[in-house]
């Protein structure tokens, strides 16, 4: 099993910048979901008329399935500032290469629980860290794309943009700033330093 | 003594660097440092380089510092957690090591056990970060230090010659911000893109060490041409180790290259830090060559 929990409110709204569009992925039945929170929240931006669209819907991991459900609204899509989604790592980690220029964001940190994980295809990984990192690293998982799992940025390793455990693996960090830098991004990595926290089991059952 | 105060003074700092060994017996490493390490400010001292598993750095700084030398303690993120780290600078600080240089460390793949676990639960930015909290008397959880609080020089790497100088810039800030005080550079051969880099670094306000290997041969310099990140030896350099092989084999060569280089870039950096890499014995004649 996986929970997924929305970030607070704050953090998330200084995240948004301009318009946005919420993808809310209710995700497969291995996933428990915030609706309820998740649901006022978007109501709450919606109400102070910043919200170009929203789609509830599931899967989004799957990049084809996500293609075809945005298809139709790539117009509310291309009006928003900032891509606002709400479902465990995978799928934001899928929304963030499949709209490459656009500022995705987030809504949710992922934390593991003992049990059958589900079934996610195999282009991008989630760790559950319960931290998700992923709005300081354009999308990118820093846990499952670094070999040493690194969350501060690129160690002296990488050569001609491959990474030094693998000459087969592009350098994860390499494409963290590459993303960044395309999506006007790199001020994030003035961010204070990060630090893991693997007690964040503790903060689930809280 | 920190190496700091010297940058503060205005001085050209020169390190090398020694590795320890794989077994209990340091008087090589000591002799060797003795012999043609004297004259230079401070000796780096690897942790476990390359992954590959050795006698630990912070014993074999203690064994320097007894023979009269000034070490500094090298510190990986790759073999200890933040426990760990924390408790080993806080051993360092007593017996009177405060030199340090923090990096991430190589993949344990990367070594002689390529089946250990991997930590990484710090990085060279976390770890920074780390030493400067226990500068100000609580460790990483916030809990207060007994009595006096610790006080190093503290120093990490950049690679000024990578493939993405704007890369590497962003992450020399996140070092600086975290709290470095110092840094060294990977092995540069190409003068030209040290001295963009420099301009460029000069806005941290941070002392830089030029990173300097003495080519041994054509074929070192292929090998790191393929497999060192950051390091690029230009073809007119290994032209120029191929051209008299006596001359490159006795040392002659490699000591003129590196020679030139540091007169190149010295007015750009504040230090240089050599990497004998077994050529210790070379380093009197190079510092004298390149006028230092
Ligand atoms: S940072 Fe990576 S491992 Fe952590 S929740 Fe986000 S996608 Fe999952
Ligand atoms: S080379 Fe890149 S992917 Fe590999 S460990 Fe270093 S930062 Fe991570």
């Amino acid at each position: 099993m996986l929970i997924t929990e929305m970030k607070v409110g704050e953090t998330l709204r200084s995240l948004i910048q301009g318009k946005v569009f919420t993808i809310i992925c209710h995700g497969c039945r291995e996933v428990r979901f915030p609706e309820q929170e998740v649901n006022a929240f978007v109501r709450e931006l919606a109400a102070e008329g910043i919200v170009t669209g929203t789609i509830t819907t599931d899967y989004i991991c799957n990049p084809d399935f996500l293609q075809m459900r945005l298809k139709g609204r790539m117009a509310e899509i291309e009006d928003a500032d900032t891509i606002l989604v709400f479902s465990c790592g995978v799928g934001v980690q899928t929304v963030s290469s499949y709209l490459e220029d656009k500022r995705v964001i987030a809504g949710c940190d992922t934390y593991a629980l003992p049990g059958y994980q589900g079934v996610t295809p195999l282009e991008h990984d989630c760790d559950q860290c319960g931290q998700c990192y992923l709005n300081l690293t354009g999308g990118i998982c820093p846990l499952t794309a670094c070999s040493k799992s690194l969350i501060n940025g690129q160690c002296g390793g990488a050569k001609n943009g491959k990474c030094e455990v693998d000459s087969n693996m592009d350098c994860g960090w390499e494409r963290i700033y590459r993303r960044l830098e395309k999506i006007g991004r790199l001020d994030v990595l003035k961010c204070p330093v990060q630090l893991r926290n693997y007690a964040t089991d503790d903060e689930v059952s809280r | 003594m920190r190496i700091t105060e010297l940058f503060d003074n205005g001085e050209f700092v020169v390190t090398a660097e020694v590795g320890p060994p794989k077994g209990i017996c340091v008087d090589h490493v000591v002799e060797e440092a003795k012999s043609y390490l004297s004259g230079i400010t401070a000796v780096n001292v690897t942790d476990n380089q390359s992954s590959v598993m050795r006698m630990g750095s912070l014993p074999a700084c203690i064994a320097l510092k007894n023979a009269g030398l000034t070490p500094i303690l090298q510190l990986t993120c790759r073999d200890r957690n933040r426990i760990a780290l924390q408790s080993e600078l806080l051993g360092a600080a007593m017996l009177g090591i405060d030199n340090i240089l923090c990096l991430t460390g190589d993949h344990t793949k990367m070594g002689d056990h390529p089946g250990a676990k991997p930590v990484f639960d710090l990085d060279s930015v976390s770890l920074l970060h780390t030493v400067k909290q226990l500068e100000s008397g609580v460790d990483l959880a916030g809990n207060p230090l007994v009595g006096e609080a610790p006080k190093f020089a503290k120093g990490a790497v950049v690679s000024p010659c990578s493939d993405s100088i704007d890369a590497q810039l962003a992450k020399m800030e996140r070092k600086v911000m975290a709290g470095c005080d110092y840094f060294q550079t990977q092995a540069v051969f190409e003068p030209e893109k040290f001295i963009k880099f420099m301009e460029a670094a000069k806005q941290f306000g941070k002392p830089v060490q030029l990173g300097v290997i003495i080519p041994k041969s054509v074929g070192m310099c292929k090998f790191m041409n393929n497999n060192v990140a950051g390091v690029h030896v230009p073809d007119d350099m290994l032209e120029e180790l191929r051209a008299d092989k006596e001359k490159t084999k006795a040392g002659i060569t490699g000591v003129e290259i590196a020679a030139r280089i540091i007169k190149e870039c010295k007015p750009y950096c504040q230090g240089v830090h050599i990497m004998a890499l077994g050529w210790e014995s070379k380093v009197p004649a190079l510092l004298e060559k390149a006028g230092i």
